[in-house]
């Protein structure tokens, strides 16, 4: 199939070094992306969703399907409730909060606003391989400059904002997951206790 | 592979308690389509003309629209088909929301019913499984309170119900399917009811194929803008708080009155009050721009969405004002009652009492206020309670049964259904057609494409036909130019426009496109988002299958006349094309028959309105024409009298 890139589409000019939603310049600064959510002018019509689909389907745009959308819009009549939510981390917990807020008379659920792919419920998981599903914010290669919930929303319940913040100074050197937990036994046993273990290990595992 | 349809209906036996996954074959798609050009095909093969509709072998189909569930915006309205104990005829309606691309998802373009269940049931559809289950526990709840229920039972919000309320379950005729605060009207909600059918729920997570996906979604990134930002599309009655146009020129009470200069500046300001105060949101249906419905939370009342004009049915019968629209609407909805008919039923009744046909006996305990006259009649319909048991079958039905004169009260009816309360002074040839001639029995379904009134000079015309992409054909634009006087037009331009209208609204009822943003809209401002001359490449782009102008206009032509044909089988006739005999002051029978004689002539049809065989076979319905010949409803001698139909026009 071929495949071309719709003409009006809003793309980025050129290719950017993308790292997840953090685009690191070099620097001092760092460009936050976010896609703001005004529930009010949701109108629950899912517009997002089926443009989602359709971008993130391979061959691109092949197939719509909804439910494999890494934006659902949660929806409902009676309560009023409209809000569209974006795929985050997945989470193989249920979460046990069930809070429930009151905002401008209306109640949601915590739910409403939580971006997990979690065993709670069906979204944000591929139906056919039950896989997580996350928000790249549509920055596969090549990237779109807005994310494509955002340029098919008629009511500007979606807008894309990008903005240049100050890069704190730890951020620019990446910690690796060991570095980030012996701190944490640092902190809670000592220092001398923790390489005292570490020695200790290493005498078993070497006899 | 499929594209745009999935391939299967679902046939569900409620009497057998059977369900069937049924391949379909493509070439049927592409010869109807889906909506109710599918339905139609479905009707005429397998409903026989005897069939009583409240008989088992009655079928009840909810059909996807051709483009429901592509990226196509503003496909989105479900199409709902039956045969109606009100009209006897085939039921057109529609509704809007998610349910139609959600079936698509599910993996079927139809869901056809058939038989009856022994008590009440609902049909749960989630992907490959589908369940017919108890429904005992939702009698006598409410449309929306059904679909809230059914969520919480499945436990899954996502899932899409459309559901009858009380009304249905007791066989009212003007009965609804709701769905998402959208109505499927117009004689559909009794024959789920009489099925013991309460609801559906979909739910679909599959895949829906597109044959060219990357030009469609680039064509539909351009119409969704297209239709965001034209004020050509949607219904401007969502936001325009001026709506002296059916205050000042519709007919109140049992559609009798005229208040000419009811609308005042101050009226206004105090209904845009109470309608801001009130209002939620503006929400809108599947994958479309636009926000047609207005959200109200009335004071001791559950929330409820409404459009166009159902916000005005129920005041405008009752002389009141539109806090006791806010005030009864969510309720008669939550009963699943058709706004356009209902109120009109029940400002009869009260008309047959004041005329003392219907005494103080017939309506014991009602109050002497028009407010809770209305609220008393809304409870005694739903229930068919008393006299609310003789007002549920409409109001041709109600007046036969009353006797005693009541059927000169029967004054809003054409093909025994009730018609918009228009009370007009003289007569509109394109209009007479249109209400006579039409199978979707509202006007709202028929007009639309070409403006319902000329503009005042010359330039303006022209400044408008300059800009008029809709247009299949130029001549359209010449009638334009040359039109000043509203009920003065040849009749050979009558025809055709007659037959445009129609067109548009045969195709969008079969892709599933909203009339808002089509068919109905054109005849205001002209700037809509499909018409003739975009579609036939959309169509080609989802559904895979080569698709032209000449084509779609013989596709709707063969949809349109395969449902003359199915009423026609069932027995209308010529006598039974009259819009309401007050519908304009002066009238002109000689005129107006002459009229009806051309018109047939021009859509190939006999001195009775049924198409020939020469019409039928142009439009590969062949065996139309047989079974219509065996019956003895045609004759082989009219064969000859047709004139080369339109779907061969060579400037189409």
């Amino acid at each position: 199939m071929k495949m071309l890139p719709p003409g009006n589409l809003r793309r980025k000019q050129q290719q950017s070094s993308v790292n997840g939603r953090i685009a690191v310049k070099p620097g001092l600064t760092k460009t936050v992306k976010e896609i703001k959510v005004d529930i009010d002018k949701c109108t629950g019509c899912r517009a997002c969703e089926m443009a989602c689909s359709a971008y993130h389907a391979t061959p691109r745009y092949s197939s719509i399907n909804p439910s494999k959308a890494r934006i659902r819009v949660v929806a409902n009549e009676i309560t009023d409730e409209y809000v569209p939510i974006r795929a985050g981390d997945y989470t193989p917990s249920e979460c046990n909060g069930r809070h429930v807020y009151t905002i401008g008379g209306k109640e949601y659920s915590e739910c409403s606003f939580c971006g997990a792919s979690c065993p709670s419920r069906d979204y944000f998981v591929e139906p056919d391989s039950g896989l997580p599903l996350k928000c790249d914010m549509c920055e596969s290669v090549p990237p779109l400059a807005e994310p494509m919930c955002v340029q098919v929303c008629g009511t500007d319940a979606l807008t894309y904002v990008e903005r240049e913040v100050e890069r704190e100074a730890k951020e620019q050197e990446k910690r690796g997951e060991i570095e980030i937990g012996l701190e944490s036994l640092v902190k809670k046993h000592g220092v001398q206790a923790v390489i005292d273990s570490i020695a200790q290990i290493s005498k078993g595992l070497k006899s | 592979m499929r594209y745009a349809e999935t391939g299967f209906d679902l046939e569900i036996d409620l009497s057998r308690g059977s369900i069937d996954k049924v391949a379909t074959d493509r070439d049927f798609a592409e010869l109807y389509f889906g909506g109710q050009g599918a339905a139609a095909k479905l009707l005429w093969d397998r409903v026989p003309p005897g069939t009583d509709p409240f008989s088992a072998d009655n079928l009840l189909i909810f059909s996807t629209g051709l483009l429901h569930g592509t990226p196509v915006p503003s496909a989105n309205r479900t199409c709902v088909n039956t045969f109606s104990p009100q009209t006897n005829l085939m039921s057109h309606s529609l509704f809007g929301g998610f349910f139609g691309p959600e079936l698509k998802y599910a993996g079927y373009d139809r869901i056809i019913i058939r038989g009856k269940a022994p008590d009440l049931v609902y049909l749960y559809i989630n992907n490959d499984k589908v369940e017919i289950r108890d429904a005992t526990h939702l009698r006598g709840k409410g449309t929306t309170e059904t679909g809230d229920l059914l969520k919480k039972e499945l436990n899954d919000q996502k899932v899409q119900v459309a559901a009858i309320g009380l009304a249905g379950e007791n066989r009212v005729f003007m009965a609804s399917i709701d769905h998402n605060h959208a109505s499927a009207a117009r004689g559909v909600g009794v024959i789920m009811g009489d099925k013991r059918l309460k609801a559906i729920a979909v739910r679909g997570t599959k895949d829906l194929n597109i044959a060219k996906p990357a030009e469609l979604f680039d064509i539909s990134q351009k119409m969704n803008r297209k239709i965001a930002e034209s004020s050509g599309c949607g219904d401007w009655m969502a936001v325009d708080e001026d709506d002296s146009f059916h205050h000042n020129h519709f007919a109140w009470g049992n559609a009798r009155t005229r208040r000419k200069n009811y609308w005042s500046k101050e009226l206004q300001e105090r209904w845009t009050k109470w309608k801001y105060e009130h209002m939620d949101r503006q929400t809108g249906c599947y994958n479309c721009p636009k926000k047609c419905r207005n959200v109200i939370n009335w004071p001791g009342r559950q929330r409820f969405g409404y459009k166009c004009f159902g916000k005005d049915t129920y005041h405008m019968a009752a002389f009141l004002e539109l806090d006791f629209t806010y005030d009864i609407l969510g309720v008669a909805q939550e009963y699943g009652v058709d706004s356009y008919a209902t109120p009109q039923v029940m400002a009869f009744a009260l008309e047959l009492l004041e005329a003392g046909i219907l005494t103080d006996k017939d309506f014991p305990g009602m109050p002497s206020d028009s407010r809770g006259r209305f609220f008393y009649l809304l409870e005694k319909i739903v229930r068919r309670e008393g006299i609310g048991d003789v007002l549920a079958d409409g109001v041709s039905h109600a007046a036969i049964r009353i006797g005693k004169g009541a059927q000169a009260y029967d004054h809003n009816t054409t093909k025994k259904f009730e018609q918009l309360p228009i009370k007009l002074g003289k007569l509109n040839p394109a209009y007479f057609l249109m209400i006579a001639t039409g199978e979707k029995m509202s006007i709202t379904q028929i007009e639309g494409s070409f403006p319902q009134d000329p503009l005042p000079t010359r330039e303006q015309r022209e400044e408008f036909v300059s800009k008029w992409e809709a247009v299949p054909d130029e001549k359209f634009k010449k009638y334009f130019l040359e039109w000043e006087k509203r009920n003065d037009i040849p009749d050979q331009a009558t025809c055709d426009i007659v037959e445009w209208n129609e067109a548009m609204h045969y195709i969008d009822d079969s892709t599933g496109i909203c009339g808002f943003v089509s068919s109905f809209r054109g005849q205001f401002g002209g700037d809509i988002a499909y018409h003739m001359n975009n579609l036939p490449r959309i169509i080609s782009l989802a559904a895979g299958f080569e698709m032209n102008k000449e084509k779609l206009w013989k596709t709707s032509q063969r949809i349109r006349t395969l449902v003359r044909a199915v009423n026609a089988r069932r027995g209308l006739r010529r006598k039974d094309e009259r819009p309401p005999e007050d519908h304009w002051a002066v009238r002109d029978e000689k005129y107006e028959q002459e009229l009806l004689t051309k018109y047939y002539e021009f859509k190939g049809w006999n001195s009775e309105g049924i198409p020939t065989r020469q019409t039928l076979e142009r439009l590969d319905l062949g065996y139309v024409a047989d079974d219509l010949e065996q019956r003895g409803i045609l004759t082989a001698d009219e064969n000859a009298s047709a004139r080369k139909p339109s779907a061969e026009a060579a400037t189409i």
